[in-house]
């Protein structure tokens, strides 16, 4: 079974946003880059998939150099080999065509990826990929077991989940508690230095938006604090400042 | 222009996400198309005629009754073709974001998730997506003819603006190979208010020291019409179900009113709700991060003001 991991490079979960260049660009000044949280938990059960039924376990990501870093932290947890599709991930479409134009070439039976990147959150790839490649996607998956060519599914609703049976091939994006999150450990770092990282080129598409500009939301006022003997005061500015009771 | 609108039911029942959706292609000033699949009430139904739609469609087809995504998809799809729409708007949700995303892929049009207010025309047509967890916003051009929007609650707000529509029947063609997932069972909480859909939620933390205290929070909750939610730590250790986890990796809400007891505010929750208009905190630690986040705070034991806050609730309606 060969399974291919999409993963983002995404700005850790506790950093400060900024733009620069006229609110067009990412500003990467003092920014750490982690591995997608949502994509952490797709590879980490990929990995788990891998010790239990001798997949294979491709990492790939589309983005330029600077990512490397990025999947060659994800080999140390335990991918066997990397792919970069060199291109700047400039929106969904993009880059779920760039993803499913590779795996075509390779012929996956399990895509997996997280429920959306946390930098843009358009929760669209995977979906976007199963179509483009004609085959079921299901989006947010909180359990996966595969046995042999069937997969059962939790997928995660408003409000419960859904029990979900699919063949093989098909796409994932991943959410918690599917696996638990690995840290890599020295073994790991070691031998991720060697395993292969191929790159590819990407392919010219069209995916019909373009990027105006970025803007920051209005700075939050001060917080009105209230006496806690005082709590109808609370529901007094819930009904008469706020006017939402 | 045609817009079609796909409308999300639970239970029966019109989700209220999905009325927004119909009020937000009516404001877009277009000739709105409603339609629903599987089983909805009939008087749900007309009343979408109430928020905009001037016709509703309704596939009745029991085969839909199980919302199977590349199903719903194929359907949508042959929906815009049959009304001559070039443009799809439906909620953002766990089932409407990757319907969303297969519609726009089958028919080649411009795909944006997480608007949040109406496209601006004056210049090509422009959306404001919420990007970064809420944290910042993107303004993105949709530059084809053809267009799949999917909005985030309080984009416009629901507003009653006509009057019930007739329904019409609507039969399309259904594909063995796009029923590949099969659903084979549910596990899905009733009668609660959904935290996605909720416009108050109540949200705790391990300053509620154990899930038998919950019941202080569900008090509150029913008082306000409120979801209930909590944070990752509460849901990790299984005190409640990590349907109700509210933050970075779990639901993001844009409720009006977000109610944090016990939670100190790690910036991974703050993601989750910083698209709430108001939010209130009660903690312990005056020094919990969450204070900066919020319009109304009390420094007190919960265990105390919740049910002062419960009672006052009460007595205010």
């Amino acid at each position: 079974m060969k399974i291919l991991v999409c993963i983002s490079h995404v700005p850790d979960t506790t950093s400060k946003i900024n733009f620069a260049d006229n609110n067009t660009k990412f500003d990467i000044n003092g920014v750490q880059f982690i591995i997608g949280p949502y994509d952490d938990y797709a590879l980490a059960r990929a990995i788990e998939l891998k010790e239990t039924t001798g997949a294979t376990v491709t990492v790939l990501n589309v983005g330029l150099s600077d990512t490397e870093p990025t999947l060659r932290k994800a080999l140390a947890i335990g991918a066997d080999d990397a792919v970069r599709i060199n291109a700047e991930p400039l929106d969904s479409y993009f880059v779920a065509f760039q993803i499913a134009d590779y795996s075509k070439s390779i012929g996956y039976d399990v895509i997996l990826m997280g429920r959306e990147s946390i930098d843009y959150n358009g929760g669209v790839v995977h979906s976007i990929v199963g179509e483009l490649l004609g085959i079921p996607s299901v989006s947010p998956v909180m359990k996966l077991d595969i046995d042999g060519n069937k997969a059962k599914l939790a997928r995660e609703i408003e409000g419960g989940k859904e029990f979900i049976e699919v063949n093989l091939p098909f796409v994932a994006g991943c959410q918690e508690p599917i696996a638990e999150w690995k840290i890599p450990n020295m073994r790991g770092i070691m031998s991720a230095r060697t395993k292969p990282l191929t790159v590819v080129e990407p392919k010219p598409v069209d995916s019909g938006v373009a990027l105006q500009r970025f803007e920051l939301p209005p700075p939050k006022g001060s917080v009105r604090m209230i006496k806690a003997d005082n709590v109808p005061e609370l529901v007094n500015l819930l009904k008469n400042e706020a006017k939402i009771l | 222009m045609v817009i079609l609108v796909f409308v999300e039911s639970a239970e029966g029942k019109i989700k209220n996400t999905s009325m927004e959706a119909v009020a937000y292609a009516h404001a877009m000033g277009g000739d709105v198309t409603a339609i629903a699949l599987g089983a909805v009430e009939k008087v749900e139904l007309e009343s979408l005629g109430k928020y905009g739609a001037k016709k509703v469609l309704h596939a009745a087809d029991e085969k839909l009754n199980q919302d199977i995504i590349q199903v719903y998809a194929a359907v949508l799809e042959q929906a815009l073709q049959a009304e001559g729409a070039d443009t799809l708007v439906l909620a953002n949700s766990s089932l409407g974001t990757p319907v969303a995303a297969r519609v726009a892929t089958k028919i080649g049009a411009s795909l944006a998730s997480n608007v949040v207010e109406l496209p601006d025309t004056s210049s090509g047509f422009v959306v404001k997506q919420s990007i970064y967890t809420g944290k910042a916003f993107a303004l993105v051009s949709l530059k084809n003819q053809k267009k799949v929007i999917a909005i985030r609650k309080n984009a416009v707000g629901i507003k009653d603006v006509g009057s019930p529509a007739q329904i019409t029947p609507f039969t399309a063609s259904l594909a063995d190979a796009d029923f590949a997932t099969k659903i084979i069972s549910t596990e899905k909480a009733t009668g609660e208010v959904l935290l996605p859909e909720a416009d108050i939620v109540v949200s705790g933390g391990r300053g509620m020291k154990g899930p038998e205290h919950w019941g202080i929070l569900e008090d509150l909750a029913k008082a306000l019409n409120a979801a209930t939610g909590c944070s990752k730590p509460v849901s990790d250790l299984g005190w409640r179900p990590h349907h109700e986890h509210v933050g970075q990796t779990g639901v993001k809400v844009a409720p009006q009113l977000y109610i944090a007891v016990g939670i100190s505010g790690a910036i991974q929750h703050l993601a989750g709700v910083n698209s709430s208009k108001y939010i209130v905190v009660i903690n312990k630690d005056p020094e919990a991060p969450f204070f900066k986040a919020a319009d109304y705070g009390i420094v007190g034991d919960a265990f105390e003001i919740i049910p002062k806050l419960t009672e006052a609730i009460k007595a205010a309606k």
